[in-house]
């Protein structure tokens, strides 16, 4: 708006047009070379079997459709927004116990251990206290308490990000038989990995420690969490 | 009738200590230094930080503390000076009344680990009384 003095509030005085042209930037030299996209061969060539059918064939790449569209359709706007981390909610800071409120865990209190990228809470038990082991949360299904653990001993790997705790990707189709059972019998459980474990022990064993500094922090994060008769969670001091 | 004949021992009375139950000022002990109506007295309470007001019995309990000898539409100085005189407030903060609201105000700001401790601490009670009186039965 600079060259374009406002006549009234959010009116200039030219076009959007009319500061472009006066701005001139498309005079002044690029300083970037945009890379050749490399443009694909508009017909290959195809050996055909058959005797009368000459051998080779070019063949178009893409092949043009077979009918005019009878009607417009009009393409839906291309979204060029990309999700964004959403942000930690200020009562949760790493060392923080939660209370867990949904899920096979629900009710039990963990220690917060980091924000991944997906947002999600990464969060230990810790396991060989109340058997939560490391596992991601959404934090709107957690209570933030006040009781810190001081965690600044434990060391946390890249690697515990959201592909650690992705699913192995399934190679093809498989029938609910062929997925449960094997020679007429229930499949046998799949071990726990062993790198999970020791990675679960690794991460445990400092932030138990932490735990040990401070009086019943640790029978704490045994109990689990509820609510009595007349109690009211927005009325609770956490 | 006069208050000698009645049955109640709290009357809404010059030099009546009350306890407000509402507004700013809420939780708060105040003299009454005037009355004004059936509905409204003066309070003061220059010792607790109430400011002189006029406040509606709805919104205040009687409590059995009382300042001897106020004068009618005795000033905030004057108040002042009796209470200290008759250490009203070391008087009130004494009274069970005082101490189960202040426990009750405690209980209700601690945090889920210090509701916790208070848990343990209750279990470990009721595990001695337990084992005293079992102890007691049997000699």
């Amino acid at each position: 708006m600079a060259r374009s003095k406002e006549l009234v509030p959010g009116v200039g005085r030219f076009s959007r047009s009319g500061v472009f042209a006066k701005r001139a930037l498309y005079k002044g030299q690029k300083k970037t070379d945009k890379p050749a996209a490399e443009t694909p061969p508009e017909y290959i060539e195809k050996t055909i079997g058959g005797e009368k059918n000459g051998g080779k064939r070019l063949v178009p790449t893409s092949k043009a459709p077979r009918f005019y569209p009878a009607e417009d359709v009009r393409k839906p706007k291309k979204s060029r927004k990309a999700p964004q981390t959403s942000s930690l909610r200020s009562s949760i800071t790493p060392g923080t116990v939660l209370i867990l409120l949904a899920g096979r865990y629900r009710g039990k209190r963990v220690v917060f251990l980091k924000q991944l990228t997906s947002g999600l809470l990464l969060v230990t038990g810790p396991y060989k206290i109340n058997g939560v082991p490391l596992r991601r949360v959404n934090q709107a299904y957690v209570i933030a308490t006040s009781t810190r653990v001081d965690i600044s001993g434990v060391s946390l790997d890249e690697k515990f990000n959201d592909s650690y705790f992705a699913k192995p990707s399934t190679k093809g189709s498989k029938s609910a038989e062929e997925e449960f059972f094997e020679e007429g019998k229930p499949k046998a459980k799949e071990a726990f990995p062993e790198s999970k474990a020791s990675d679960q022990k690794t991460i445990d064993g400092a932030v138990i420690t932490a735990i040990k500094g401070t009086e019943n922090l640790g029978k704490y994060l045994k109990a689990s969490w509820g609510l009595s008769k007349g109690q009211f969670p927005h009325q609770l001091v956490f | 009738m006069s208050a000698k004949d009645s049955n109640f021992k709290r009357f809404v009375e010059l030099g009546r200590v009350v306890l407000l139950k509402s507004g700013p000022s809420a939780g708060k002990i105040a003299v009454i230094a005037e009355i004004i109506d059936h509905n409204r007295a003066i309070v003061d309470g220059p010792t607790t930080g109430v400011p002189r007001q006029s406040f509606p019995y709805k919104h205040l309990t009687l409590t059995p503390l009382k300042l001897t000898g106020l004068p009618r539409a005795a000033g905030t100085g004057v108040v002042k000076k009796l209470v200290e005189k008759e250490q009203l407030t070391e008087k009130w903060e004494k009274s069970s009344w005082a101490q189960k609201r202040a426990a009750v105000e405690k209980r209700r700001s601690l945090n889920d680990f210090a509701r916790f401790g208070v848990l343990l601490a209750k279990k470990s009670r009721r595990d001695q009384v337990r084992k005293a009186v079992k102890k007691a039965k049997k000699a």
